[in-house]
Order: C-alpha cells, then sequence, then structure tokens
C-alpha cells in the first residue's frame, strides 16, 4: 500500500473539519474543527515528505504544529473574553459587527 | 510501502472519533474524540518515517492544546447546550454539500497526479535539527518570534481592567466596626471549661459562659451541652 493512501486520509479529516467548521454553533468545537483541519494538512505533510524522500514536509509539518500552537493560544483567549462578555460561546450570538 | 492493516487500523481511529466534531452534542466529548485522532495522526507519522513529528504531535497536541481546550471547556461551563436553530436557512445542508465537495475536490485532484515513491528518509530528531537550524532558520526564528507575540496576545486579551478601586484589609476593618461587628475573634469553645470539648462554651473574665463561642452548627443540630454546670465557681466559695 502506496504512502498516498495517507494523503487521501489527509482529504478525508480536512473536509470532516470543514463540515465542523460550517455546521457547528459552539466556538470551541468549530475551533477544534481548525485544529482538525490543521492537522490533516500536516498529514498530507508528511505523506508527501515520505513520497518524496526528504525531510522538508516534516520540517514543515513541524512549523505547522508551532504556528497552531500559537493560534489556539489567541483563540482560545479570545473565545474566554468574549464568554467573560456575553455569557455565551455560540459563534451566532456575537453579532454587534452587523451594524 | 505501507502496511494495508496498520493503514486501516489508523483510518479507523481518526476518521470515526473525528465524526463526533459533527456530531457529539457535548464540547467535553468532542475534545476526547479529538484527543484520540491526534493519537492515530501520532502513530501515522511514525509509520511514515517520521517518528521525531510523531512524539512532537503526543506531546504537543494530545499533551498541551487538547488539555487546554479541555481547560477552557472547564472554564466556561461544561452545559454547553448548543441553540439548533438556524441562522441562515439550510446552513446544514449548504454546509455539508461544501464539505463533501471539498472533499471530492482534494481526492479527485490527489488521484490525478502521478507520485513514484522514493526511499524513505527516517526523520530522526538529529535529521529534523539539521534542516530546521540550517535550511529554515529564518523560519525557526521567526516563528519564535510568533510564539512569543501569541503568548503577549492572550495575555492582554485575557487582563481584565480594574472597574472598581481595590479595598485594602485596613478599609475592610473599618467596614467591620462602622457596621458594629466584634473587632476581633470570637474565642473558641472549651476555654476555661471543666472539659475541652467543642460544645461547651468558653468562660469569660467574670466566669460567665460566653455564648457565641460555641458554633452555630451544633446549635442547630442541638448538640450543645447545658451552659450552667460550666459556670466558674470561684465566687461560690463564700458560702461554706
Amino acid at each position: 500500500m502506496s504512502p498516498v493512501a495517507f494523503v487521501y486520509l489527509a482529504c478525508v479529516l480536512f473536509a470532516i473539519g470543514s463540515a465542523a467548521v460550517l455546521l457547528r454553533r459552539n466556538a470551541i468545537v468549530a475551533f477544534m474543527g481548525v485544529e482538525l483541519m490543521l492537522n490533516a494538512a500536516n498529514l498530507a505533510f508528511v505523506g508527501f515528505s515520505r513520497l518524496h524522500g526528504s525531510v522538508d514536509g516534516q520540517v514543515m509539518a513541524f512549523f505547522v504544529m508551532v504556528v497552531a500552537a500559537a493560534e489556539v493560544v489567541v483563540g482560545l483567549a479570545i473565545i474566554v473574553a468574549i464568554f467573560r462578555a456575553r455569557q455565551t460561546v455560540s459563534l451566532d450570538e456575537p453579532s454587534e459587527l452587523k451594524g | 510501502m505501507v502496511e494495508p492493516f496498520l493503514f486501516w487500523v489508523i483510518a479507523a481511529i481518526t476518521v470515526l472519533p473525528s465524526l463526533a466534531l459533527l456530531f457529539a452534542r457535548k464540547a467535553v466529548h468532542v475534545a476526547m474524540a479529538v484527543v484520540l485522532v491526534m493519537i492515530g495522526l501520532a502513530v501515522a507519522y511514525v509509520i511514515l518515517a517520521a517518528p521525531f513529528l510523531g512524539m512532537v504531535q503526543i506531546v504537543v497536541y494530545t499533551g498541551a492544546v487538547m488539555m487546554m481546550f479541555v481547560f477552557v471547556i472547564m472554564l466556561i461551563g461544561v452545559k454547553g447546550k448548543e441553540d439548533l436553530t438556524e441562522t441562515i436557512t439550510g446552513q446544514k445542508w449548504l454546509g455539508l454539500l461544501v464539505a463533501a465537495g471539498l472533499g471530492l475536490f482534494l481526492t479527485g485532484v490527489i488521484s490525478r497526479v502521478t507520485l513514484n515513491l522514493q526511499d524513505a528518509t527516517t526523520g530522526d530528531p538529529e535529521v529534523i535539527a539539521g534542516a530546521i537550524f540550517g535550511k529554515f532558520v529564518v523560519v525557526m526564528e521567526t516563528l519564535g518570534f510568533v510564539l512569543i507575540v501569541a503568548a503577549v496576545g492572550a495575555l492582554v486579551l485575557s487582563h481584565m481592567p480594574r472597574l472598581t478601586p481595590k479595598h485594602t484589609q485596613k478599609e475592610i476593618a473599618a467596614d467591620r466596626i462602622r457596621v458594629g461587628a466584634d473587632p476581633v475573634n470570637k474565642p473558641m469553645p472549651g476555654v476555661y471549661a471543666r472539659h475541652n470539648a467543642l460544645d461547651v462554651p468558653a468562660l469569660d473574665p467574670h466566669g460567665e459562659p460566653i455564648d457565641e463561642s460555641i458554633s452555630r452548627v451544633l446549635e442547630v443540630r442541638h448538640q450543645t451541652q447545658d451552659q450552667e454546670p460550666y459556670h466558674a465557681h470561684l465566687e461560690k466559695g463564700d458560702d461554706k
């Protein structure tokens, strides 16, 4: 079985993650969908790295992990700040930007 | 080459729990399912000749990121009843359609590419370190900067400005005196009584029992002793 199978798996996981972002209203669950999409991209990176026989893809996946960690820190801080201001984590609730 | 059995096991423990993102009601269940997905991906990395990345995946994602998610869920309440009213009509089916289209598009693109498998370069820590600190050293330093900015940003976002002036201990004590509270601590029960127990009132300098030295809980439960026997018999000596 070729490592390309893992790239297909990454596609499926990315689609599931994007569906979670599009469908769920809970900000935390939607955020976990973003995490799943990032991880699917990582899996594709590592799969292609194995296919090409080079570690560049793995290094890129490592960098994606670093950026994802930074993103989680800021995102969760935003969620906690919104919750403290409005007592909700629903994504439909903060609609002040509509004007 | 990849063992097909291993691949299907990994596919099962990544795709099935990730469906919890779509169907699970409680955020905690979703978080635990995503932890399982992360572990499955770590195994996949080890199989794909990236052992270092597999370990990092377990440490960073299951150990740090997902635990931080669980921590935030704890912070904002586990109840998390999601409102299912649709603000955009047909959002559910539209979202599913878009996601399925995206998945089909990606798999379609991959299936049209011919990739010939090269020999594996195992991503040992030394090999990865050579790439990170050699070829990608600028990226690495930029990411260090990004991490610092993220940490400072999280501090700023979670900082709450004080709306009212802080009460000092001195002001709190002054407030207590103003409303007429006893400025000193209540005496402990059983002090200078005949036996040292919580249900016996303390005696004041005149030998009288002090009622408030006994816990109110014991009074409510009627577990206090009668106070009369615990009077001091100091002045009783002159009637002999």
